[in-house]
């Protein structure tokens, strides 16, 4: 903006690191939609292209980074749902800090079963089969 | 005008002074589609990710076998646009909060709306006009 505010504007918080890793998050996911698309319009090129491109992604590492995108829309999606509760909501604004413990409680909640079941064949693949 | 309008027009370096809804719609729009990307969107990663076990089956033939239902077609076209625009506006907010030269906002926006339009049309695209049999 035209002049800066003196101090800052940052007042810290649940209030603003929530909404600081809702950019983050929100950011990430972005991009990462743009490569997906365009790894997903190799089928309109040849089947080989598509399975090429495909096949770099079954690594350890690319499963690592699958669970850390479906950590990021999973936050950007309960603390998304959070701010239509603040904004909508009557008493929304008086509960956004419950609203976040509960956003991050669910998210633990889906994560560790999703991580397991995300990485299950990473880990058969590196240590053998799970028991 | 008040004083609060006055400024805000200002400091955005806008000489247009015609009142205009479009942030009330597009801050409208950002909570309306996001209420259908959760289910779009989760829905797609946990039958991607954990219930048709995850990109190690994934190939051609997966496509192929998903793409030639009408339902799996819509639900991906929905969650290309609804998404991309969504990021997009996403996007638009932030440049327009950290990028204080208006040369710069000007490009980096410019940037961001080509490259989407380009993502937006080739994903359409590639669903219209998939071909099972190529190659």
């Amino acid at each position: 903006m035209a002049t800066a505010p003196v101090g800052t504007l940052y007042r810290g918080g649940q209030g603003m690191w929530s909404w600081v890793a809702q950019r983050i998050t929100g950011i990430a996911v972005f991009f990462f939609l743009y490569v997906h698309v365009l790894d997903t319009a190799l089928v309109r090129v040849s089947p080989e292209a598509y399975d090429i491109v495909i096949a770099t992604y079954k690594t350890p590492i690319v499963n690592l980074l699958e669970v850390g995108l479906v950590g990021a829309v999973l936050y950007h999606a309960l603390n998304g749902l959070r701010v239509i509760a603040v904004d909508f909501w009557s008493r929304g604004p008086r509960y956004q800090r419950q609203m976040l413990w509960a956003v991050v409680g669910v998210w633990v909640v889906v994560m560790l079963p999703g991580t397991y079941y995300m990485m299950r064949h990473t880990v058969e693949a590196l240590f053998g089969a799970t028991p | 005008m008040s004083l609060a309008d006055r400024s805000l027009a200002l400091s955005t370096g806008s000489r247009n002074r015609q009142r205009s809804n479009f942030e009330l719609y597009a801050w409208l729009f950002m909570r309306v589609s996001g209420v259908v990307l959760v289910f779009l969107v989760l829905g797609h990663l946990f039958i991607m990710n954990i219930l048709d076990g995850g990109v190690q089956r994934i190939n051609f033939a997966f496509v192929a076998g998903r793409w030639a239902s009408p339902f799996w077609q819509v639900w991906d076209l929905a969650m290309l646009w609804l998404a991309m625009l969504h990021g997009t506006n996403g996007l638009r907010t932030i440049i327009n909060d950290y990028a204080e030269r208006n040369q710069t906002r000007f490009w980096l926006k410019m940037l961001l709306y080509v490259s989407s339009a380009f993502i937006i049309l080739l994903g359409t695209l590639v669903i219209f006009t998939f071909d099972p049999t190529i190659g």
